[in-house]
């Protein structure tokens, strides 16, 4: 018997001792981030970086496959008890001795996640987390010039490229409101000192927002550049609209940090992804009741909210709770009670 | 379905506003569920996971009696808080707000041979949607028992002490006939080859091979000299959790003081009527903080019933709030120590496994110049 087989074995008989649970419930207990075990990392420490942004040092677990400079990492944080999950760039360079990884967080007005990262994590604090993500890096083959254009918290997967790869042309364009408000100034002008880059700082406040068309001023070169931006919508939009006219789309690379934001509404089209059917839902129907208006097989039960025998995947999109007006937006993971949730704006429910 | 109905005093504008003043109660749990509460689940299920380990650990040497003694009561605690504190409250949903997979209701398996999918619908929708609702719900009297004067006697009930303290000792077994309806569904061909119900009986099937070949197989072997005395201590513990979970359940609903339902009663039922049956349906049993926590707080059965999705360690705080609005509406809040329902409930059974006696009728619970009122 070969060895894979003979562990399949033991593994297979540990099972037997632990039913219903799993060998791995009770190996949690004591060894969370171990070889095997769901990706989990631990929060090591929380550094200040401005007045709203903070960089967060994780010890990954023995499953971390690492990353390349410019991806992000969705990472599952329990805020106020409930398990939520967003995704951050990584900031730290790809060799890091220590086996740590960092993100660097800005707080952002009502971001429940954000906020909690920066004014309220604690080291030793477990999170979970996915693999590093996102096409978003340099190409193996390095370009001779390079042109990083970055606006707020867009600087973050600039970052981990800067600290990553040495490379011998590099002009970063970077917007801000105010100076205080840059994200890694010191180092970055450092790093201008010691000759590895030219920066250019917007102030927001005080020069007004970042136009692309300045470019040809403060980068003149900036077509022969391979660049990649990231930064708000309005910038990105614009950006791609410059280098299109320009003739040179394929030079330009960025990244969108929210892809669509959810407006709760009142009521909406629901989509019932598996069945393919769609329906026009009012505010006050529950989803139960649509779908199998729809002729959708939907679960249910006590048709109450009382059983929960009628959970089922939110896609996309918003609903609220009938009883107490509660929002709830799609999610990977997230089930909800369709007997007591109506439409809020368009959903897609996973029947 | 007394001689007299003890709501008949309220009018139905009054109903409806006990049912608002509830939602009240509720959505104000909700507000304020967090961070305490989570943790607070955690620690349970991590510590009852550490309780089990270390009793079975204990057991591997039970051939020694202070080793079997304190290995089997530590391993009937640990299966007493999967069952009750943890597995019940989880499989109600009553955690799934954490969004957190492992502690979900579509996830959570218990140490029970009724597979925790099976026992959703039965104990979830059936019970808990149509508490005391006599033809409804088979939670009263498990279909083994008669437990109200308006059900029709039948010589089968002159066993039913005998029957309700065989399903105490294999609680958990009866559970799973239980939810496969066992009886309805074996009683034609038709039935028994039904696919569906063979599917269910498959899984409970599967379930139980798993839990004996655990209990009874391979523990027993991994204590080597100790084989036979680690039998009798997984033994004993199924035996000491069935039991007291029958007992808790028993106080839930059969105590005497609480109502039974008429099927037709509940036709068009509103919100505050639905919530003054789950009031009048279920009772409570007082005592320590250990009590309501090793009952997984269905001490508070009146407060779960009202609320089955509220998390258990709320329960408590709730109950004062309830409590002031059975006063105000001037119901009856049934509730004892754990003796003294126990005991009731059974003193229930014996005298219900008798035809009713013409003079046993009851007497009427509240004053006349109050019903006149
Ligand atoms: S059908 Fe029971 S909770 Fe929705």
């Amino acid at each position: 018997m070969t060895s894979t087989a003979l562990r399949s074995r033991a593994w297979k008989l540990l099972e037997m001792v632990t039913t219903p649970l799993l060998p791995s419930d009770y190996l949690d207990l004591v060894s969370p981030l171990r070889a095997g075990a769901d990706l989990r990392g631990r929060i090591e420490a929380v550094r200040p970086e401005t007045a709203d942004a903070a960089t967060v040092v994780i010890r990954p677990g023995r499953g971390w496959r690492g990353h390349t400079a410019g991806q992000y990492v969705r990472i599952g944080v329990d805020v106020d008890g409930v398990r939520l999950w967003r995704a951050y760039s990584l900031t730290s360079p790809t060799d890091r001795r220590d086996g740590r990884v960092t993100i660097t967080v800005k707080a952002i007005p009502d971001g429940k996640v954000s906020n909690h990262l920066v004014r309220r994590a604690t080291p030793g604090t477990l999170i979970h987390l996915d693999q590093a993500t996102g096409d978003f890096v340099l190409p193996r083959a390095r370009p001779a010039k390079v042109l990083y254009l970055t606006a707020g918290s867009g600087i973050t997967p600039v970052m981990g490229m800067l600290r990553d790869s040495g490379l011998d042309d590099v002009v970063l364009v970077h917007s801000a409101p105010r100076p205080q408000d840059v994200i890694f100034r010191d180092e970055l002008h450092r790093m201008v000192a010691d000759g590895k880059l030219r920066l250019t700082e917007v102030h927001s406040d005080t020069d007004g927002m970042l136009d692309v068309t300045r470019l040809e001023e403060l980068v003149p070169d900036w077509a022969e550049r391979e660049t990649w931006a990231c930064g708000p919508a309005g910038l990105l939009d614009a950006a791609e609209k410059h280098w299109s006219e320009h003739g040179v789309p394929e030079r330009l690379h960025t990244e969108r940090f929210r892809p669509g934001v959810v407006v709760a509404g009142d009521g909406g089209e629901v989509t019932f992804s598996v069945t393919g059917r769609t329906a026009d839902a009012g505010g006050a129907t529950p989803l139960l009741d649509v779908g199998e208006q729809a002729g959708v097989l939907m679960p249910s039960g006590c048709r109450m909210g009382i059983c929960f025998g009628c959970l089922t995947p939110l896609k996309a999109g918003a609903v609220r709770d009938l009883r107490t007006g509660e929002i709830t937006e799609a999610e990977p993971g997230v089930l909800i009670q369709t007997c007591v949730s109506a439409a809020a704006g368009p959903c897609d429910i996973e029947r | 379905m007394t001689a007299i109905d003890p709501t008949a005093h309220l009018t139905a504008e009054q109903i409806e506003e006990l049912g608002r003043e509830l939602d009240a109660i509720r959505d104000e749990v909700i507000a304020g569920r967090g961070e305490k509460d989570a943790a607070y689940i955690r620690k349970v299920i991590s510590a009852q996971r550490k309780l089990e380990l270390v009793s079975r650990g204990v057991l591997l040497f039970s051939i020694f009696p202070p080793a079997w003694l304190i290995g089997t009561a530590g391993l009937s605690v640990a299966k007493i808080m999967d069952n009750m504190e943890i597995g019940h409250n989880i499989l109600h949903g009553q955690w799934d707000w954490m969004r957190d997979p492992k502690i979900h209701s579509t996830t959570w398996e218990w140490d029970h041979v009724s597979p925790a999918e099976q026992w959703k619908h039965s104990h979830n929708e059936l019970h808990h949607t149509y508490t005391n609702v006599i033809g409804k719900d088979n939670d009263l009297g498990y279909g083994i028992m008669r437990v109200d004067e308006d059900q029709k006697w039948h010589p089968f009930h002159l066993g039913q002490p005998l029957w309700n303290f065989l399903n105490a000792c294999f609680f958990e077994y009866g559970i799973a006939a239980y939810d496969l309806e066992l009886g309805k569904n074996l009683s034609s061909e038709r039935r028994r080859k039904n696919p569906e119900f063979r599917e269910r009986a498959r899984a409970v099937g599967r379930k139980i091979r798993k839990q004996v070949l655990k209990d009874y197989v391979i523990h027993p072997l991994l204590s080597g000299p100790s084989f036979l005395t680690t039998l009798g201590a997984t033994f004993t513990a199924n035996l000491v959790r069935n039991i007291w979970s029958h007992s808790v359940i028993m106080c839930g609903h059969f105590p005497e003081g609480v109502q039974v339902f008429e099927r037709r009663s509940i036709k068009g039922e509103t919100r505050g009527q639905w919530y003054l049956r789950q009031m009048m349906g279920s009772a409570n049993i007082s005592g320590s903080k250990a009590m309501h926590f090793m009952t997984g707080n269905l001490s508070h059965q009146i407060e779960h019933h009202l609320f089955p999705d509220l998390p258990s360690n709320r329960y408590a705080e709730v109950a004062v709030k309830v409590r002031a609005l059975f006063e105000k509406y001037e119901l009856e809040y049934v509730s004892g120590p754990l003796p003294k329902q126990v005991l009731s409930a059974w003193s229930k059974v014996f005298r219900l496994s008798l035809p009713n006696r013409k003079s046993e009728a009851r007497t009427p619970e509240r004053e006349p110049e109050l019903l006149a009122a």
